[in-house]
């Protein structure tokens, strides 16, 4: 007893009802005011950063808007005075960009749909089937991950030129056709499937491969979303490769085409930043299109730490 | 089913699509590019004569296999720190909501959706000397890219900004992992928002922390687009990393052999950063 009495009563001042509202909406209003201005902060600390992040893709718009001879002053001069579409339409004329973005395409979307296929064959029997070997067989695909593309790539550039397979299409799809990964994704999902689905698919009479295509697939289409957009992207924004294996404009990628317009001539640079503008809108679009796609997929149990 | 003795084939029929693609474009080359480095090679490639390590020792005596081997060093721990700071610093601004959440977050994803090859164009005109915004913004007059103290400095920061993207991505995500009522205790225990992202956000995001640290060791090993489009690996071979230096051999001095020798060289620093990361992992991460 003598406790809670001395504890219902504070130091001194006792306050009346009246008195302990007026302070409660006083705090509230105090509070909510906090509130506001940290909500302000924040938007504003992202603002700046934001800016900071897309100047490089602003700037380039810019630049592409620009007729040449505004760029060659020494003021600065960050948005275009008189903007013009010129730069998009010599960018056109002068290397054949149409080709080139049709070509990584082509690419891009083999690679994309490939993968999407020998990714969920695999890891369909590596989490639904048995059989001998599957750990170890397992634990290569993953060590395939630790094995950079430098250490493949000379070798399978000497490969693909015995052949004579260079400047073709075959070249610059088939080497990415499969990703550990892929498979590594694909499983992740399907290890959360119910089995009991599979297994009452089997009594039914249903066949693997029938069950992948009518059941597993469809039912995993957050995972096919990410990795159609991871795939797409990493393929169209492929370097190196071909880079090595194409020559001829008829197969060269956006990639490799476009640090033609570089090599022209110097005071062409309003047309090949217009270029580049032009590439980067395939993938930036399929970014924010399959972005929350790719975040779910990406992350639900695949990368928890 | 399972208890028949026969063996199955259907297991390893799904299989097969992948782990033909693997043996034909990466296991078979994986080998043979160490056999080639064992070799000297004609211009075809062919291995012609035995030469045992000699390609190793050559290697690692030459004043510029040394310098790729620092340049490389230095460009990691550039492209490593400078992008995980960028993705950090962006996934903590959107760390709890706020109006217009959804375009910023999308904003500090977007460098992951930009080719090497496109990113340093961009740049290459943004430190252009004389039309470059970052000369005319800072009033200065250097020729970034072709000044040897500067340009390596230049291509680390443009994939430190690539790699940004993924990385806010994966720490948005580690964020996302930590329980909000720690933050509120510690509040109520006034402890000060610098403490608090000391204390409880980055040991909280050390699971996630040390996975980013590995990917993005691994991918600024592997850097070339930037580097072939910006510098060519000069001036003076300041921005000459392995990996540009690997294409050289290969396809500019033909001399594969060493080229090859140097690819094993890679796969083994990047295979022992890994092993040390995990090592580490298990001391020093806690979950």
């Amino acid at each position: 007893m003598n406790q809670i009495d001395s504890m219902a009563i504070p130091v001194e001042g006792r306050m009346t009802t009246e008195e302990l509202f007026e302070l409660k909406n006083k705090m509230n209003t105090k509070a909510l005011a906090k509130r506001r201005s940290k909500t302000v902060l924040r938007v504003v600390a992202n603002i700046v950063f934001a800016v900071v992040i897309l100047l490089p893709l602003l700037y380039a718009i810019s630049i592409a808007f620009m007729p040449s001879n505004e760029l060659f002053t020494t003021e600065l001069n960050i948005v275009p005075k008189h903007p013009t579409v010129q730069n998009f339409i010599d960018a056109l004329r002068t290397v054949p960009l149409l080709r080139f973005i049709v070509n990584s395409f082509i690419m891009a979307g083999f690679i994309t749909v490939g993968q999407i296929i020998s990714c969920s064959l695999a890891a369909f029997s590596f989490s639904f089937l048995e059989f001998k070997g599957k750990g170890i067989l397992f634990a290569i695909v993953m060590a395939t991950m630790m094995v950079p593309g430098e250490a493949t790539i000379i070798s399978n550039y000497l490969t693909v030129a015995n052949l004579g397979m260079l400047d073709t299409y075959p070249v610059l799809i088939i080497p990415y056709l499969t990703s550990a990964m892929g498979i590594f994704l694909f499983r992740q999902f399907y290890m959360t499937f119910p089995k009991s689905l599979y297994e009452s698919a089997k009594l039914d009479g249903c066949t693997n491969l029938k069950f992948i295509v009518k059941i597993l697939m469809p039912l995993t289409k957050s995972a096919i979303g990410a990795m159609a957009v991871y795939t797409f992207i990493n393929a169209w924004n492929m370097y190196m490769w071909p880079l090595l294996v194409t020559g001829s404009n008829n197969m060269r990628t956006v990639q490799i085409g476009i640090s033609m317009l570089d090599s022209i001539d110097s005071q062409s640079i309003t047309l090949m930043i217009a270029g580049v503008v032009m590439i980067i809108i395939p993938s930036i679009s399929i970014f924010i299109v399959g972005q929350k796609q790719l975040i779910r997929g990406m992350f639900s149990g695949a990368v928890k730490g | 089913m399972k208890s028949g003795k026969k063996i199955e084939f259907a297991p390893y029929c799904y299989l097969v699509p992948s782990m033909l693609i693997f043996a034909v474009f990466l296991f078979y080359p994986f080998f043979k590019t160490i056999y080639l480095s064992l070799f000297m090679t004609n211009k075809m490639g062919q291995a012609k004569l035995f030469v045992g390590l000699q390609n190793y020792i050559d290697l690692l005596n030459s004043k510029s296999f040394q310098n790729s081997l620092k340049v490389t060093v230095v460009f990691v721990l550039i492209v490593v720190v400078g992008g995980m700071l960028l993705g950090l610093v962006a996934a903590v601004l959107c760390n709890k909501a706020f109006p217009g959440i959804r375009v910023f977050s999308t904003a500090y994803a977007l460098p992951m959706a930009i080719a090497s090859s496109s990113a340093a164009m961009i740049f290459q005109i943004m430190l252009h000397p004389t039309v470059g915004i970052v000369n005319k913004l800072l009033g200065l007059d250097i020729n970034w890219l072709n000044d040897p103290r500067t340009a390596l400095y230049c291509v680390a920061i443009l994939t430190a900004w690539l790699n940004s993207g993924i990385n806010f991505l994966y720490f948005s995500a580690g964020l996302g992992n930590i329980d909000e009522t720690i933050y509120e205790r510690a509040s109520v225990d006034g402890a000060s928002g610098v403490q608090q992202f000391f204390h409880l956000t980055l040991p909280g995001l050390s699971p996630i922390m040390f996975y980013t640290v590995v990917v993005n060791i691994i991918q600024a090993f592997q850097s070339f687009g930037q580097i072939k489009i910006l510098t060519e690996g000069g001036p003076n071979e300041s921005t000459n990393v392995i990996v540009y230096s690997i294409y050289r051999d290969a396809f500019f001095n033909y001399r594969f052999g060493s080229a090859s020798a140097q690819s094993v060289i890679l796969f083994i620093i990047i295979m022992l950063v890994t092993l040390v990361m995990f090592r580490m992992e298990r001391k020093g991460v806690n979950y």
